[in-house]
């Protein structure tokens, strides 16, 4: 089960994640970064304070906006990671094509530069 | 006791013989009184052989009547009317004869019509008796105890009553009043007793009233025959015996009750008739639930039994799929436009729930009785419920407003009660039988899947290697092979698609596919991953992709070399420091990025490996699973188990990480595909 929060602030979107990315919650995943991303934001950034969980099909639908990102200029960030879910983007290698930043504003300060 | 045959046989012949005896001593007796020659014959012998002839014919037709048991209503009348006709035209022929004989002498000769009058008491006699033991068997159509002692009483009354021939009584004595008022009383109670009307279908109440008026009218004539002739000149007087006169009247008053009751039925019958048809077709419903049938099949059983049960103008059923689309299945005297007008003007009718005890408020169906239509002004809408969802609705239509009375509305109701329990019925058939047919195809892809996976791992002098993988669903994504690309070169894999079931098995035997052809071409394991990329990257959906791990080990170098394709690192136990690292090198998973640059995110990694070590490959079904407490096991737990073990045979460490593991995860199965691999250098 996951909730998900999204905030507007400025010229950004924030999206909190709030509980366990699996099969069937990263569904819910999908819907809301789709949005995101079609609602023209070019700023996202992903709280993943709250995030306790992910599975691989959890990571499967952040893989999946990788090249619609890079296609359409979209700053994306995801921020405060437990060391747990940290670990699971690194040893899939995610971590190298998605930045990942360890505070909110190390996160604004990557979205903001350029 | 004697059989029913015997029985026959006997009182037939033995009813001719007494009445031929009859005839024979009242004429001699006659002969002898005219000529005042006494005959010698005791006065006691013509009445018995009346009363034997009586008793004989009774006993007769009540046993052939036993034989006709099965005959329906209206063939127990025309038998009636059959003998009737019998003894009417053997009357006409005696009147016949007199009115041809005319003044001639033998026509006033007494002798010949006491012949004549002994001839037409017999066939009225046989018509009578036979009529009798037909009208018992209407009587007692639906018996009551009351009803068959009452019946009793009659029946042994009146052979009692044969009895008092005996006595040759007159006419007018009190005895005979008595006895005549007491059958009188009798009769008039058991002619109430008209059951067997009501079963008459309407063409068969128009036939029996035609029969039950002609035995009104044989009883007339036989009266007017018998009382013709000159009563001083008879020997014997038919309408003098209570028997006979009890007879008479009880098949008089029993068919004009039953012609009247008929009569005023008629109107009715249809009703009778309609509710009989009803409840032949909530039998059929309620048959379809015992019986494998297909919803189309209950759907029009539901559809014309409903019409006809409510005499409906037009109707149309309209089915609701699981997606909500609705759409019409059956109609009757309606067009699609139709339809879809008297629907709109649903909406602004006024309509209320049918009342029904047997079904929740909001599942009944809806009524308007004054619909705002023009060709229609009543309509009924039944939901056929199944599971809490509505699958199909029901409208029935009347060309007249408040067509539908509270009758109709239960019976309907009904109707769609047993439909919705038939149709229920038929789902859970088909949902068992394509379950188990699921069952079976998981199965054989389990058996495909199996067969994916080395049952015999390569072997070399210079490492022992043992694994094992177990699947979370039937089919899994955990993949692992070994292959021998020369005599001291190994390609070694391990490897997890995303996700689990059906589909991860597919992508795995794709993965296998690539493994065998790639292996078998002199490629290092960075060029193994990139070619592995591509050929996955473009049949892999957008979410899915596949971790591996590939190992190149030379046993001449005792070397491996090998790269990570975003799969969990390798568990590497060093002997020579008694203790066990993961090499995390730089890697990415197969199919996060589906171009050329994939290349860039992959590394090699190179080791010289001693004698001693122990390389664990797993999936993350294993470090990701969790215990009863919902704590997951983790990296550092595997690695000790690994440095507790490494002394052992690859074997023994493969079977003890095993049975850790599953102590581990404890009541609750792993809810992911796990597989471990075990290698072990000598």
């Amino acid at each position: 089960m996951i909730e998900i929060e999204k905030e507007l602030e400025k010229d950004r979107i924030i999206i909190r994640i709030i509980g366990e990315v699996d099969a069937s919650s990263s569904i819910r995943l999908d819907q809301e970064l789709s949005e995101a991303i079609e609602n023209n934001n070019k700023k996202i950034l992903v709280d993943c304070e709250k995030l306790e969980y992910i599975s691989s099909a959890g990571l499967g639908v952040f893989m999946s906006y990788i090249q619609v990102i890079e296609k359409k200029e979209v700053k994306f960030v995801l921020y405060n990671l437990s060391d747990k879910v940290q670990n699971v983007f690194e040893i899939l290698g995610l971590d190298q094509l998605l930045p990942i930043s360890s505070t909110k504003e190390e996160a604004l300060q990557i979205v903001n530069e350029g | 006791m004697l059989s029913q045959k015997a029985i026959l046989r006997i009182s037939g012949p033995l009813a001719f013989l007494s009445w031929l005896l009859l005839l024979a001593v009242n004429l001699i007796i006659y002969f002898g009184e005219i000529n005042q020659v006494p005959s010698g014959i005791p006065s006691v012998i013509p009445p018995a052989l009346l009363s034997i002839f009586f008793l004989s014919l009774v006993v007769f037709f009540t046993y052939q009547g036993d034989k006709a048991k099965r005959m329906n209503l209206v063939d127990v009348l025309w038998r009636v009317f059959v003998t009737g006709l019998i003894a009417t035209i053997v009357t006409i022929l005696v009147i016949f004869i007199f009115v041809l004989l005319g003044e001639n002498r033998l026509g006033q000769n007494p002798l010949f019509i006491n012949f004549l009058y002994h001839l037409d008491l017999a066939v009225i006699s046989v018509f009578l008796v036979s009529t009798f033991t037909i009208y018992k068997k209407l009587v007692l159509y639906q018996k009551s105890k009351v009803l068959i002692n009452t019946w009793y009483i009659f029946e042994y009354g009146l052979v009692v009553s044969i009895l008092l021939n005996f006595f040759q009584i007159e006419f007018f004595d009190s005895l005979f009043i008595t006895s005549f008022i007491f059958f009188l009383v009798l009769s008039l109670y058991l002619s109430v007793n008209l059951k067997w009307v009501a079963y008459l279908s309407f063409k068969e109440k128009w036939k029996s009233i035609l029969l039950l008026l002609l035995v009104c009218l044989y009883l007339y004539f036989f009266l007017t025959v018998l009382s013709g002739f000159p009563s001083e000149i008879l020997q014997v007087n038919l309408v003098d015996n209570v028997f006979a006169a009890t007879l008479f009247i009880f098949i008089f008053i029993y068919s004009l009750f039953s012609f009247l009751v008929i009569l005023f039925n008629l109107p009715t019958t249809s009703v009778f008739e309609q509710k009989l048809k009803e409840a032949v077709n909530i039998q059929m419903l309620s048959r379809t639930i015992q019986e494998k049938r297909n919803e189309s099949e209950i759907h029009q059983m539901f559809f014309f039994s409903s019409v006809s049960a409510v005499f409906a103008d037009a109707a149309f059923l309209e089915s609701t799929d699981e997606r909500g689309i609705n759409r019409i299945i059956l109609k009757e005297n309606l067009s699609e436009e139709q339809i879809e007008e008297i629907k709109d003007s649903l909406a602004s009718s006024k309509v209320r729930p049918l009342k029904s005890a047997q079904v929740p408020a909001e599942q009944s169906g809806i009524i308007a009785k004054a619909l705002k239509y023009s060709g229609f002004r009543s309509l009924i809408m039944l939901p056929l419920v199944v599971k809490e969802k509505e699958i199909a609705q029901l409208y029935l239509l009347k060309e007249v407003s408040d067509g539908f009375n509270d009758d109709m509305q239960n019976i309907i109701t009904t109707f769609a009660n047993q439909a919705s329990i038939s149709i229920e019925n038929s789902r859970l058939l088909t949902e068992t039988v394509s379950n188990e047919r699921y069952q079976k195809e998981l199965k054989i892809a389990k058996e495909v899947q199996k067969a994916l996976l080395p049952t015999v791992l390569a072997r070399d002098p210079a490492f022992e290697i043992s694994a094992f993988s177990q699947a979370a669903d039937e089919v899994g994504g955990d993949y692992y092979d070994i292959f021998k690309k020369s005599d001291n070169h190994y390609a070694l894999i391990i490897a997890d698609v995303s996700g689990k079931g059906t589909s991860a098995a597919f992508h795995m035997s794709q993965l296998k596919g690539i493994f065998q052809s790639l292996s078998e071409i002199a490629l290092g394991p960075k060029e193994f991953l990139i070619h592995a990329n591509s050929a996955l990257g473009r049949c892999l959906d957008k979410r899915s992709f596949i971790t591996a791990s590939y190992y190149l080990i030379d046993t001449l170098k005792s070397s491996i070399q090998f790269a990570r394709a975003g799969h969990c690192p390798t568990l590497y136990f060093k002997k020579l420091d008694n203790k066990a690292y993961y090499f995390k090198n730089k890697g990415l998973g197969l199919g996060v990025l589906r171009n050329n640059q994939f290349q860039n995110y992959i590394q090699i990694h190179e080791l010289q490996y001693e004698s001693g070590d122990v390389m664990v490959l797993y999936t993350d079904g294993i470090t990701e699973s969790k215990n009863d407490t919902g704590e997951e096991l983790g990296y550092e737990a595997l690695k000790a188990w690994v440095e507790e073990n490494a002394h052992f045979d690859a074997e023994t460490i493969k079977n003890r990480i095993a049975d850790t593991f599953l102590e581990f995860c404890g009541q609750a199965p792993p809810d992911d595909d796990y597989t471990v691999v075990v290698i072990k250098f000598q």
